[in-house]
């Protein structure tokens, strides 16, 4: 074990723990901050803005919309992902190669350009209501991630242990929650809390889907910002930082013991 | 232990995709005995064992162990007790719970699985480690959960594929001395596949030697090692000298056969059992002797080494290159001229190569 850091080093550390890190110290200090415009260092403190933001239904509503869309997306990305990890890595030889490319493609189109397909194909095309539009949008752009960090997870996973358990008497399906998923536990959860925050965080391909009545937070906070400069939305922002939070250390815990239980 | 049941394979044939993997091969386990599949790598002694676990279903032909037909149960309901090169232990199972995870599939009581869990681990002289997880143990250890974990479902049918490969050359002895003692104790029927000669002929009954899908031949260690049945077999146990020949007089035992390049030798049938009109005659070194006798097959001497009980000679004769042995009191030099004689005790007349 190396004890003694050079001092380059840790002047270095800190300049990047100050990079990542400033802006979410400019953005809660903003949001506390007791004026009625953005601004930083705050000028006195104040919980005022959270409580606006309760006040104000748009963003009560967009909040709970864009929770819904994350969870919904996400839970169908892995419902989608999971399989179709599995079966790139379990049949690799006889699956041919673009095949795996294929779940990465959506990353590869630019999100604008495929939030528009998505708006004259999907909604104006099939008239999808504007909810399941964005939830498929949303599955289109987390998908990706899914497949990709459970695929990692599944790489290093010898299929010889499913041969052995299927072995000794358990069935393909039983075989594949007891003994498959509890060893990519850690890529699920991965896969979770990357694609919920890809989701919850989208712009691109959320501002063409949303419609009359419905958006998501990061629509709403825009729009709010093209007429109004107060601290509201940096409230938000650590608001919707401290859901997603929440959201990993619930996931963390829940998916982590209950995989572990089994 | 529960009864113990022969294994049945008959015409079996595989294919992944379109390559034909096995190709019409038969082999009869009986009960309790250990066969060992022998070849190198690629031969298909592994897809072999997976048509045997259910893992992939043969082209054609049938698989029976004693009175039940496997060829077409899944996987999961043949009871075959497997043993896998790197272990497949269950990473998130105890030791214990991974030795008890087919007992648990078989619905019997958590007590009783334990106990007998506990039981098979000590057996395997690991109960002091039976709460580790697998990834805090040796590769020793570790093969030796998987060995508890296969023995304690009681199999009629265990099989191991190449178990030992990744253990170092010690402990692989250790490990096949004490797979071959709990197999006789429990007299399990066995398939135990590997690469390796010296461990097939130690552990096993009888041993398959395959090539390309198919077995070549199947026999007890001993007859293969000095009456191999075709060239593939001879080459493969360390007949070096292949020398082809065909009969030009016979005089009661005694014939003659010229071999390529005029060169003849003379053989008696009485010593090596009847020679067809065309024949290998395969000599391992030791088997074919340098002498200055001028008697036998000429040849010009090349490289010698020292084998410590021997010299062994690269030499040029008319058939060919060949291994010959000469006696250490006699060192002969290289570029001379000598004549091999084959030791009759040590050659075997095969039938000719097909072309
Ligand atoms: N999953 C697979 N897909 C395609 N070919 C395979 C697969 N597994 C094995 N093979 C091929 O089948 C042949 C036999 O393989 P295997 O039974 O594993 O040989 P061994 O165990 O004797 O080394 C080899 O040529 C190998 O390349
Ligand atoms: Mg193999």
């Amino acid at each position: 074990m190396i004890r003694r850091l050079s001092p380059p080093l840790i002047v270095f550390a800190i300049l990047v723990y100050l990079f990542l890190l400033g802006p979410l110290v400019i953005v809660i200090g903003a949001a506390l901050s007791d004026t009625t415009y953005l601004t930083f260092p705050p000028q006195g403190l104040s919980l005022r803005w959270f409580e606006k933001i309760f006040e104000m239904s748009a963003f009560r509503r967009t909040i709970v919309t864009s929770l819904q869309i994350a969870f919904a997306s996400t839970t169908l990305a892995l419902l989608i992902g999971i399989p179709a990890a599995y079966a790139l890595n379990r049949y690799r030889i006889v699956l041919p190669s673009w095949l795996s490319t294929l779940f990465v493609l959506p990353v590869l189109v630019p999100e604008i350009v495929l939030g528009f397909s998505l708006l004259r194909s999907v909604q104006v095309g099939a008239g999808v209501p504007v909810l399941i539009a964005l939830l498929l949008g949303h599955t289109l752009i987390v998908l990706p991630y899914c497949v990709r960090v459970i695929s990692a997870s599944l790489a290093s996973f010898d299929f010889s242990i499913e041969e052995a358990a299927i072995s000794l008497g358990s069935p393909p399906a039983k075989t594949f929650f007891t003994i498959v998923l509890p060893n990519v536990r850690s890529g699920v959860i991965a896969a979770f809390i990357l694609a919920f925050i890809t989701s919850i965080n989208d712009v691109s391909v959320s501002l063409f889907l949303t419609g009359p009545g419905i958006s998501t937070l990061p629509i709403q906070i825009l729009a709010h910002v093209e007429q109004f400069f107060d601290p509201v939305v940096a409230s938000v922002s650590v608001l919707l930082m401290l859901l997603t939070v929440a959201v990993m250390v619930v996931v963390e815990r829940t998916l982590g013991l209950t995989f572990l239980a089994k | 232990m529960t009864a113990t049941a022969p294994l049945s394979l008959a015409n079996l044939t595989a294919h992944y995709g379109a390559t034909k993997v096995l190709d019409d091969l038969s082999l009869e386990v009986g009960a309790g005995e250990l066969v060992s599949l022998l070849g190198a790598s690629g031969c298909g002694k592994t897809t072999t064992l997976r048509l045997i676990a259910g893992f992939l279903a043969p082209t054609r032909g049938s698989i029976r162990l004693g009175d039940t037909d496997l060829t077409a149960l899944p996987a999961h309901k043949r009871n075959i007790g497997l043993v896998f090169q790197n272990y497949a232990l269950f990473p998130h199972l105890s030791v214990l719970d991974n030795v008890a995870f087919g007992l648990k599939q078989r619905g019997i009581a958590t007590s009783e699985r334990e106990a007998r869990a506990r039981r098979m681990l000590d057996r395997v002289g690991l109960s002091a480690l039976a709460d580790r997880l697998p990834g805090a143990l040796s590769g020793g250890q570790r093969q030796r959960v998987a060995l508890a974990r296969a023995l304690v479902i009681e199999p009629p049918l265990l099989m191991f594929d190449e178990p030992l490969s990744n253990l170092d050359a010690k402990l692989r002895i250790d490990m096949r001395v004490e797979i071959r003692q709990l197999q006789r104790a429990n007299g399990t029927t066995s398939v135990f596949v590997t690469h390796d000669q010296e461990e097939a002929f130690s552990i096993s009954d009888r041993v398959a030697i395959m090539d390309a899908g198919r077995i070549r031949q199947l026999d007890t260690p001993e007859v293969l090692y000095q009456r191999p049945a075709n060239a593939f077999v001879a080459r493969f146990v360390g007949f070096e000298n292949l020398i082809d020949l065909r009969v030009t007089a016979r005089d009661g035992a005694r014939v003659t056969a010229e071999g390529a390049g005029g060169a003849t030798v003379t053989l008696d049938q009485d010593q090596l059992g009847a020679i067809p009109d065309r024949f290998v005659l395969a000599t391992r070194p030791d088997g074919l002797r340098v002498a200055t006798g001028e008697t036998g097959l000429p040849c010009t001497l090349g490289l010698r080494t020292y084998l410590g009980r021997a010299y062994h000679y690269q030499a040029e004769t008319p058939v060919g290159p060949v291994t010959a042995s000469g006696p250490l009191s006699q060192p002969l030099e290289p570029g001379g001229t000598a004549w091999l004689a084959p030791d009759p005790e040590q050659c075997c007349i095969l039938p000719p190569e097909p072309a």
